[in-house]
């Protein structure tokens, strides 16, 4: 059949143009994924700019106006301290989708890079390497995120932390396992053969080609990572309880949630929309980057 | 495969103490003084120090690990509590049960809704069933455990007045009524991340070359679904299972506190906000042998049910493997 060959011939001649407009073009086809992109940039959008506005102070305390419900002054009411919900959750938003975002970033960048070099090198450092993740692995990961977000007690920084060395192992170990496939193809033995520094090898030539199920882990681990670091809030680790981040308004909540219920339903609420919009994204993403997944 | 069981279990054995000795190196470094929480701020000056001098607070590093590694896997005491002096394996032992029995169901539910769940989603691909049970996996993903709990609180216990709020009462399981919200707040995640698996799972056997073979045999489809494509599919599913019961018992530690459910979980943050090391050590590393433990079993039950695994185990044995090394 010659027009088969052709449309095969098509599609390899634009895979060597470039893969990333390939993935970016199939993941615009696919409607679901950019509705989630596009949750993600409003609410990133909004959570960076929106608290530059004067009236959305998430600080400032009006007892007068304490526990008032959802107005249309108040968008999502007022808190026990007269403070305005929707304010604090729009400034809250910077300390959850940051938590998220960089403390899988975190996992990631750490995970990739050792994953790569114990997998290029293999023998011993591999052996020694994979024996550090049994030990890491076995303490459950939201059990030494607590343990360590004690150890470092509360703030933005430790919290990134907890949240991110728990998943470092897995990352490893997914990074180290493509590695060992690649490092029989040819193209590395080309590589070597004019005299390519070992770095290079590794971080030039082998990793683009495992790297697209990393950033699809990465951005599939951001929604468990806000859900983490809100959950330690809420446990009183994590973000301290008068920062708005959207764990600890759920936590500071808490104590009047039979009263007030709408002062948690509105910080849980966000954190469902960022997770779902991530994992939306994150689905549409492997299937762009991945097409044999899709039929 | 028989010495390929004794060599995991001395491989655990070496992590559980690698494990003991990272959770004892991290809460070495815990800001705070146990003695002023546990005599109070009226305490004399000389009165810490001797209370410190008696647990051995004082003493550098390395014999505090020394003692605590001797007590812990030599003499198997996890030591006594700081605050209240009473045996911490006691107090475990004790509590064991609830939060076990609270995992174990919540991993129960997992499975028997999870899985299933998926397999019908994947069979009926793109029909509305699909696309229902689809969206509701989405939505339960994404919602944070802690606080569906609380929602459910508010719901059940307040308005409806259905199921008490917090708490168990009657010992030593409690009535059903307060296991019931626990159970429902913790496994929701744990189900949609089942399903989502097992649909795609599926989904990727179905395009397999081995199904195609057997339909072009002649298979009644029926046949190729549960004989040929199932079993192939799910495997990978069940091997994650062991992971997942550390995730779940990890998990219900929040829920415990959303419900005050006098578990592992309460027992352990209780710990953590008194600087009682002893509790949070013992209970860390008892939960991470549960973990591991499972993790354990699971893989052994895996080559049971694969023979591929099966044959690795012999060349395992004799130390050329690498997918498990």
């Amino acid at each position: 059949m010659p027009e088969k060959t052709l449309e095969k011939d098509v599609i390899v001649r634009k895979k060597k143009q470039s893969n990333f407009s390939m993935v970016w073009h199939r993941l615009c086809q696919d409607k679901v994924a950019v509705v989630g992109m596009i949750i993600i940039i409003i609410l990133v959008v909004v959570s960076v700019f929106g608290p530059l506005i004067p009236s959305l102070d998430p600080y400032s305390m009006n007892l007068a106006e304490q526990f008032q419900g959802p107005s249309l002054k108040h968008w999502f009411g007022t808190d026990d301290l007269g403070r305005d919900i929707f304010a604090r959750i729009v400034y809250g938003g910077r300390y959850s989708l940051a938590l998220g975002f960089i403390g899988s970033l975190f996992t990631a960048i750490i995970g990739t890079v050792l994953g790569t070099i114990i997998g290029y090198f293999g023998g011993a450092i591999d052996n020694f390497f994979m024996r550090v993740c049994d030990v890491w692995q076995a303490i459950p990961g939201q059990l030494l995120a607590i343990v360590i977000s004690t150890t470092l007690g509360a703030g933005f920084f430790n919290t990134i932390l907890a949240m991110s060395i728990g998943g470092i192992p897995m990352s490893i170990r997914s990074t180290r396992a493509m590695c060992l496939k690649e490092r029989e193809m040819e193209y590395l033995e080309a590589a070597q053969s004019y005299n390519c520094s070992k770095a290079k090898i590794m971080f030039k030539h082998m990793l683009p080609n495992i790297i697209s199920p990393a950033i699809v882990g990465t951005t599939m681990s951001v929604g468990g990572t806000i859900m983490g670091a809100a959950g330690l809030s809420y446990i009183g680790l994590g973000i301290p309880s008068d920062i708005p981040e959207w764990g600890a308004m759920i936590s500071a909540a808490r104590s009047y949630s039979l009263l007030y219920p709408y002062m948690m339903i509105f910080p849980g609420l966000m954190i469902a929309i960022v997770v779902l919009a991530v994992n939306l994204f994150g689905d549409g993403l492997r299937d762009a980057m991945d097409p044999k997944l899709k039929k | 495969m028989g010495r390929y069981i004794v060599k995991r279990l001395l491989a655990l054995v070496a992590i559980i103490v690698c494990v003991a000795i990272i959770i004892f190196t991290i809460m070495y470094f815990i800001p705070g003084d146990p003695a002023l929480v546990s005599l109070g701020g009226s305490s004399t000056l000389e009165e810490r120090e001797a209370y410190r001098d008696r647990l051995g607070l004082n003493d550098p590093y390395i014999v505090q690990l020394g003692n605590y590694l001797y007590n812990t896997f030599i003499k198997f005491d996890l030591g006594e509590s700081y605050i209240t002096g009473a045996s911490v394996s006691r107090g475990f032992a004790q509590r064991l049960p609830r939060t076990l029995g609270l995992g174990l169901l919540c991993l129960l539910i997992n499975i028997v809704l999870g899985i299933p769940l998926g397999i019908t989603c994947a069979l009926h691909q793109n029909s509305w069933i699909d696309h229902l049970i689809s969206i509701l996996a989405m939505i339960g993903v994404a919602l944070p455990g802690f606080w569906l709990a609380l929602l459910m609180v508010q719901l059940f216990a307040q308005t409806l007045g259905w199921l008490p709020p917090m708490g168990i009462m009657g010992e030593p399981y409690a009535d059903w009524q307060y296991w019931v919200m626990p159970v429902l707040a913790g496994s929701i995640g744990g189900i949609a991340n089942n399903l989502r698996m097992t649909r795609s799972a599926v989904l990727e056997t179905i395009r397999a070359d081995f199904v195609t073979t057997a339909k072009a045999k002649g298979l009644s489809s029926f046949k190729v679904t549960y004989k040929h494509m199932l079993p192939n599919a799910l495997i990978p599913i069940l091997s994650q299972l062991g992971g997942q019961f550390g995730m779940v018992i990890s998990g219900t530690v929040i829920i415990e506190t959303v419900f005050s459910f006098p578990g592992i979980g309460m027992y352990m943050l209780d710990g953590i906000n008194n600087l009682d090391y002893p509790v949070v050590r013992g209970c860390v590393l008892m939960l991470a042998i549960f973990s591991a433990a499972a993790v354990l079993l699971v893989d052994l039950a895996y080559g049971l049910i694969d023979p591929r695994i099966k044959a690795q185990y012999v060349s395992y044995g004799k130390g050329g493997n690498k997918k498990h090394a």
